[in-house]
């Protein structure tokens, strides 16, 4: 358990919000081009990655909004939050 | 076996006030090369060594594992097994690791307590029965054992079970396998150690894997803490870890690590003879040998490898617990752990041979990988030693993400694991 700061309404406790999964995975620009294999790369596919990772959460019980987290998930030490649409932190 | 666990053994050394017991495995250090190399000395991983050495007449095998063995989620797992699955190919592979167990403890010459005291799966809500009664009726086609039960039939196999109407969620029926039960999770895995080292299996602990060598499409050998170990085969067994290897292989595969909890209470006399479980509430329990009551909790939603998860799943899973069993109302939680488990999309393992040659990978158990040891084993053995799977893994290959023939257990099984 952790305290997320959501960058809409500040420091909340995690239990209020929902993690969707790995960030900045952009949806295929023509899917019907895409061959079986890339889309399960795009569907299945996951970085998984122990140690700092860019994934999306969601403010389920609060403003209910989208945004990215830079977290490392061997300790679960939050590093960054940004809004949707901005540019990943690159420090 | 040389050093047959007996009675007279027993007998032989209570004389010498168990001082001189022969260890069951032996610490080697690593060899320069090995025919195969099995990553993660847990129940899967010393599984698959002993059948490749027992049922595939390899000699020169190797476990490897970074702490001990038996200290990950082997350990952690709240030791439930049953084979009441719905869909065929998952039927298949976890009754036949049931059937292993059946006769496991007289094979491995090691009191595995494998003890048959019946899995009940309760239903709270009309398409909970609705989908436990198909569940019940797809088992049997496939030659598991399973019954449904009404409130009254719950009440009488379990009676400390409130059923009555007026609770949150109340029991309207449920499954039972008789043939399911519990096992001592570490019995098994020091079980196949001690049968495996017999065989000449170097299990190699404290051994952390740095990276994995290839040449072009092949594997060469894995960098380890304790040196280069050159192999062409490397079986991956590494539970919530699997992505990690696979990364240092340049592979993906689609697995999300995340924390799984579960507690046990203090000892009490027994009180709960079985296990039940319920999914809509997501909260289950049984009674360990020594008394304690076995709670598995859910779990979290994000992917962390901290080996710790949220208080409000516990919570929600007590709260359940207590409007189930109100009996239980002033017990006291003794310890509560969590551990990393490797969840795919449709919930069912992966079994498989990959694009990469003499690289296999046997991995998203996701929460309920410990009842399958045996049979992981068994046919993960079978897919390496043969370099293809046996008919009752093919069904749960990596490809099948790319072709989309899920083997989709999220919701059909038991609990939502």
């Amino acid at each position: 358990m952790f305290v997320i700061n959501c960058p809409y309404c500040g420091e909340r406790e995690q239990s209020e919000f929902k993690a969707g999964g790995e960030a900045h995975i952009v949806r295929p620009k023509q899917p019907t081009e895409l061959s079986d294999d890339q889309w399960a790369e795009y569907l299945f596919m996951r970085k998984n990655i122990k140690g700092v990772q860019f994934e999306r959460w969601v403010h389920t019980h609060g403003c209910r909004k989208w945004f990215n987290m830079v977290r490392d998930t061997s300790n679960d030490e939050i590093k960054a939050v940004y809004k949707m649409g901005e540019k990943p932190p690159t420090k | 076996m040389k050093n047959k666990y007996s009675f007279f053994t027993l007998l032989k050394n209570a004389f010498s006030y168990h001082e001189n017991w022969e260890k069951a495995w032996k610490d080697p250090e690593p060899k320069k090369e090995y025919e195969v190399v099995i990553i993660g000395g847990g129940g899967h991983g010393l599984a698959t060594a002993y059948y490749l050495a027992k049922k595939h007449n390899l000699k020169n095998i190797a476990v490897v594992e970074k702490g001990w063995i038996g200290g990950g989620n082997t350990g952690r797992n709240t030791t439930i097994i049953r084979s009441n699955y719905l869909w065929d190919a998952s039927a298949g592979l976890y009754d036949h690791a049931l059937k292993i167990w059946e006769g496991l403890s007289q094979e491995l010459n090691y009191n595995v307590m494998f003890s048959q005291r019946g899995v009940m799966n309760l239903a709270h809500n009309l398409q909970d029965v609705r989908d436990l009664k198909r569940r019940t009726h797809a088992n049997r086609l496939n030659g598991i054992d399973a019954v449904y039960l009404n409130t009254e039939e719950v009440k009488k196999f379990c009676p400390i079970i409130n059923t009555s109407p007026d609770i949150r969620y109340p029991v309207l029926g449920g499954t039972l396998q008789k043939r399911a039960g519990t096992a001592r999770h570490d019995a098994v895995a020091w079980g196949y150690a001690r049968g495996a080292d017999q065989m000449g299996v170097d299990i190699i602990q404290n051994c952390e894997v740095k990276g994995i060598k290839r040449n072009g499409n092949e594997v060469e050998g894995i960098e380890t803490t304790k040196g280069f170990i050159k192999t062409k085969k490397i079986g991956v067994v590494a539970a919530g870890h699997s992505s990690v290897i696979a990364n240092m292989a340049g592979l993906r595969l689609p697995l999300e690590s995340k924390p799984l909890q579960a507690l046990v209470s203090e000892p009490v006399k027994p009180i709960i003879d079985t296990v039940v479980m319920s999914n809509a509430v997501h909260a289950y329990v049984s009674q360990s040998d020594k008394g304690e009551l076995v709670i598995g909790a859910g779990t979290d939603d994000y992917i962390s490898y901290s080996q710790k998860g949220s208080h409000e799943i516990v919570e929600g899973t007590l709260s359940a617990i207590l409007e189930l069993y109100p009996i239980f109302s002033r017990m006291r939680m003794l310890r509560q752990w969590g551990g990393i488990v490797d969840i795919c999309p449709d919930a069912s393992p992966i079994i498989s041979k990959t694009t990469i040659k003499g690289l296999y990978f046997n991995c998203g158990w996701g929460t309920g990988g410990f009842k399958a040891t045996p049979g992981s084993g068994d046919l993960f053995a079978h897919t390496i030693a043969n370099d293809e799977p046996h008919k009752l893994n093919a069904a749960f290959n990596i490809n099948r993400f790319v072709s989309g023939d899920l083997v989709d257990e999220h919701g059909a099984a038991a609990v939502a694991h």
